[in-house]
């Protein structure tokens, strides 16, 4: 119980932070559901709810938009996000075995979250690193020409 | 007044030095300069990237030039106290010359000027009196004592700008349409939501010079009688964001934007607003929904955003390099602009290169180049002297171009007649390794991905579309695919609502066109000539080569391959899963790929 009391107020203050710096204003809901979406890595359905209470503004639309944009998530993610640049100048540089072994290392499969939630594995559009491709991403860290060979010793970095 | 340092350290915080201390260089750095009293006299700044992040941490020291790299906390004491205090260059930690090289902008070739690219790398982006010192908000001050609005606009006529987003629009019609439109309040949007895969060019103007943006959107913003403007900066650039605010409040404080600027009774205000990873909102009007705070799907058109936009009122929007090309003109001349490019296409162009290409980065040209001189003077060639197979431009809306075009001059009608387009500026070039058939699969997927659903032709045609060419890639291909591709790529073509629709059957049409032979490899021989499609390839063990050293049984993930000590070995293709460990492993190069 208390635990679940706990949860909704860290969703309540996260909602409140981001409507404090952007007002409760429904043409800033964007730059909410990002600020939240980042203090609580995912958006969780109290979350939108309470948002679309204060912008006065129905759960239908604000789910529209949360489910439109790759970087709001509505399901919940792990302690350290790694994003793995799917682009072209990083796919013709050796992304594919870069993404082949991150697969392999982490035992996720794209869009997936570890059972122990320590990871999520997402693709991303371009990052616009395409000079040091490939290119990924964790937390916000972003490692440039990545071999297959370092995926081990980037991850262990994050070790807790 | 400006505090003045005899020297200035500048500590290059990319990726991939950061990921190597920099940040632990930095504290250290300062705490050492602390400690020696040298604080107000060396200034520590930090930077993108110098060029040898592979050997980084690395730093410049000016005035003197030097560039260090490769030095650890522990070595910060040491430097300092050779460097700074006693004068004397850390020989152990300098790095020759010709090594140092942006790896994303290098020093301008003969063939190449820098207009857009003219502060990149020269100034600190985060302190808006380098910019004001190379010539920095002089055009805006030119504009706003001495010409009226009529006057801003002809002069962008005269020049003969168009939109360097990609469609190539004149520049002065937007203005002059957005101008005209009867409101009480009118909008410039800037569209830094650069998208496409290989495009960092709007990036790093972001990222390094910043003020030639906003300068560029205020003159704008006069010459139209808007008072709001937007920067819709996509949520991947996290420090062109950052570069950016920093920027906007500096401009602020010195009465650049805002009420009354520089004492005239003209008031603008600037925001930025950051996209949450949609391709889509890089079209105008899905952007504007986007700002608008809903999702970011495209309105049919017209109304053009010049009369009814941004919360329907009259709107300009357009790319970064358009509005950072502006003060240029203002300041130097149209005809001075005019003088360069070609008769449609004026003034320069710049590109990202990347893929197969000896040096890939930035550029910046004159329009009307041609591709050779872009891939073979100024990228040096293909890397480990490959054949140069096609060149992708326009991103994945664009088109693949094969070796009969290098002599195209790079201009907006001479890449449309081509098949392809100019974008907003991604190059990447492919060499004879590349399978094209996999190369329209992979930007089918991107687009496939990328459609926001709402227009049908775009939503089920690009799946209608990759399902084929998956097919295809995996060995399925029928009589039939080519045509039913060709007639997917027509209707969806003409049907699709914007231009993400509209131009997603590029990268196929153009393939189509110059490597028909491939498909029909795929499909009819099922063979990929490229040797890249997994399904159409297999791996076999040269008999008389193979010397029977077991390197590649021990090295197989799915022991595939078989065979005695001393004796040819032999990979048994219905186990084999084509990860090539084999070939990477095998000292005598005895395997092949049939």
């Amino acid at each position: 119980m208390t635990s679940k009391n706990g949860k909704d107020r860290l969703i309540i203050k996260a909602v409140d932070s981001a409507i404090d710096h952007f007002g409760e204003n429904r043409e800033e809901l964007i730059p909410i559901l990002n600020h939240v979406n980042r203090t609580l890595g995912y958006l969780p359905s109290e979350a939108l709810e309470e948002i679309s209470n204060r912008l006065k503004s129905s759960r239908s639309q604000l789910f529209s938009v949360a489910s439109f944009y790759h970087m709001l998530s509505t399901k919940p993610r792990g302690k350290h996000v790694i994003q793995f640049c799917e682009s072209a100048p990083c796919h013709v540089v050796g992304g594919r075995e870069v993404w082949q072994t991150l697969k392999e290392t982490v035992n996720l499969e794209e869009d997936e979250t570890s059972p122990d939630g320590k990871w999520s594995l997402i693709t991303t559009s371009c990052l616009g690193l395409c000079g040091v491709g490939p290119v990924i991403v964790i937390d916000d860290d972003a490692y440039g020409n990545v071999t297959p060979e370092q995926i081990k010793d980037i991850l262990a970095k994050y070790s807790d | 007044m400006m505090k003045y340092f005899r020297t200035h350290i500048l500590v290059c915080v990319d990726p991939e030095c950061l990921s190597k201390g920099a940040h632990d260089i930095l504290d250290s750095l300062n705490d050492e300069l602390v400690a020696t009293g040298l604080i107000d006299e060396v200034q520590v700044l930090e930077t993108s990237r110098i060029g040898a992040c592979s050997q980084g941490p690395e730093m410049m020291v000016y005035p003197e030039g030097v560039h260090y790299a490769g030095m650890s906390v522990d070595d910060i004491p040491y430097l300092v106290e050779e460097h700074f205090l006693k004068g004397r260059i850390a020989k152990k930690f300098i790095l020759p010359i010709k090594s140092t090289k942006d790896e994303e902008l290098s020093a301008p070739t003969a063939k190449e000027i820098r207009v857009v690219l003219r502060n990149c790398g020269e100034i600190d982006p985060e302190n808006i009196e380098e910019y004001i010192a190379r010539d920095g908000y002089m055009a805006l001050a030119k504009v706003i004592t001495e010409m009226s609005q009529d006057d801003v606009i002809n002069e962008i006529k005269k020049s003969g700008i168009r939109g360097r987003g990609g469609a190539g629009f004149p520049t002065h019609l937007k203005w002059k349409f957005t101008q005209r439109e009867q409101s009480d309040i009118r909008y410039v949007i800037c569209n830094a939501d650069e998208g496409d895969p290989g495009a960092f060019m709007n990036r790093r103007v972001l990222e390094s010079d910043p003020h030639s943006v906003i300068e560029g959107m205020i003159i704008a913003a006069y010459a139209i009688g808007a008072s709001q403007g937007y920067v819709y900066c996509r949520a991947e650039y996290p420090i062109a964001v950052k570069t950016l605010n920093i920027a906007i409040q500096q401009a602020k404080n010195l009465g650049l934007l805002g009420e009354n600027i520089m004492g005239s009774d003209f008031s603008f205000e600037l925001e930025v607003r950051m996209g949450a990873g949609a391709f889509v909102c890089g079209e105008e009007t899905a952007l504007m929904n986007s700002i608008e705070g809903k999702r970011g799907e495209p309105r049919p058109r017209p109304p053009f955003p010049a009369v009814r936009g941004l919360w329907k009122k009259p709107t300009n929007i357009n790319n970064v390099e358009t509005y950072a090309n502006v003060p240029q003109i203002i300041l130097k001349g149209a005809d001075w602009f005019a003088s360069m490019g070609t008769e449609k296409s004026k003034g320069t162009k710049t590109f990202a290169m990347a893929g197969d290409i000896n040096h890939t980065g930035l550029i910046e040209v004159p329009m009307g180049i041609t591709l050779r001189e872009i891939i073979f003077d100024i990228g040096n060639g293909i890397r480990d002297n490959k054949e140069f197979k096609a060149i992708q431009t326009g991103g994945p809306m664009g088109g693949c171009l094969p070796k009969q075009y290098l002599d195209l001059p790079v201009d907006y009608e001479s890449l449309i007649q081509a098949g392809s387009m100019m974008g907003s500026g991604g190059m990447i070039v492919m060499d004879e390794d590349t399978c094209m058939v996999d190369i329209a699969r992979f930007f089918m997927e991107f687009t496939q991905e990328e459609s926001c659903g709402k227009c049908t032709p775009c939503r089920v045609g690009t799946k209608r579309i990759l399902d084929i060419l998956e097919r295809i890639c995996a060995g399925h291909g029928r009589q039939g695919d080519i045509e039913q591709l060709e007639m997917l790529c027509s209707e969806i073509k003409q049907d699709s609502l914007c231009g993400l629709g509209q131009g997603a059957p590029n990268p196929v049409e153009s393939t189509l066109k110059h490597f028909r032979d491939e498909y029909e490899a795929h499909i009819l021989e099922k063979r990929c000539p490229a040797k890249v499609c997994k399904a159409l390839i297999r791996y076999q063990i040269i008999e008389n080569t193979c010397t029977g050293c077991t390197v590649c049984a021990r090295n197989c993930p799915v022991n595939a391959i078989s065979g005695e000590r001393h004796q040819p070995h032999f990979i048994d293709p219905d186990t084999c899963i084509r990860c090539g460990i084999c070939v990477q492993v095998c000292n005598f190069n005895a395997i092949e790929i049939v």
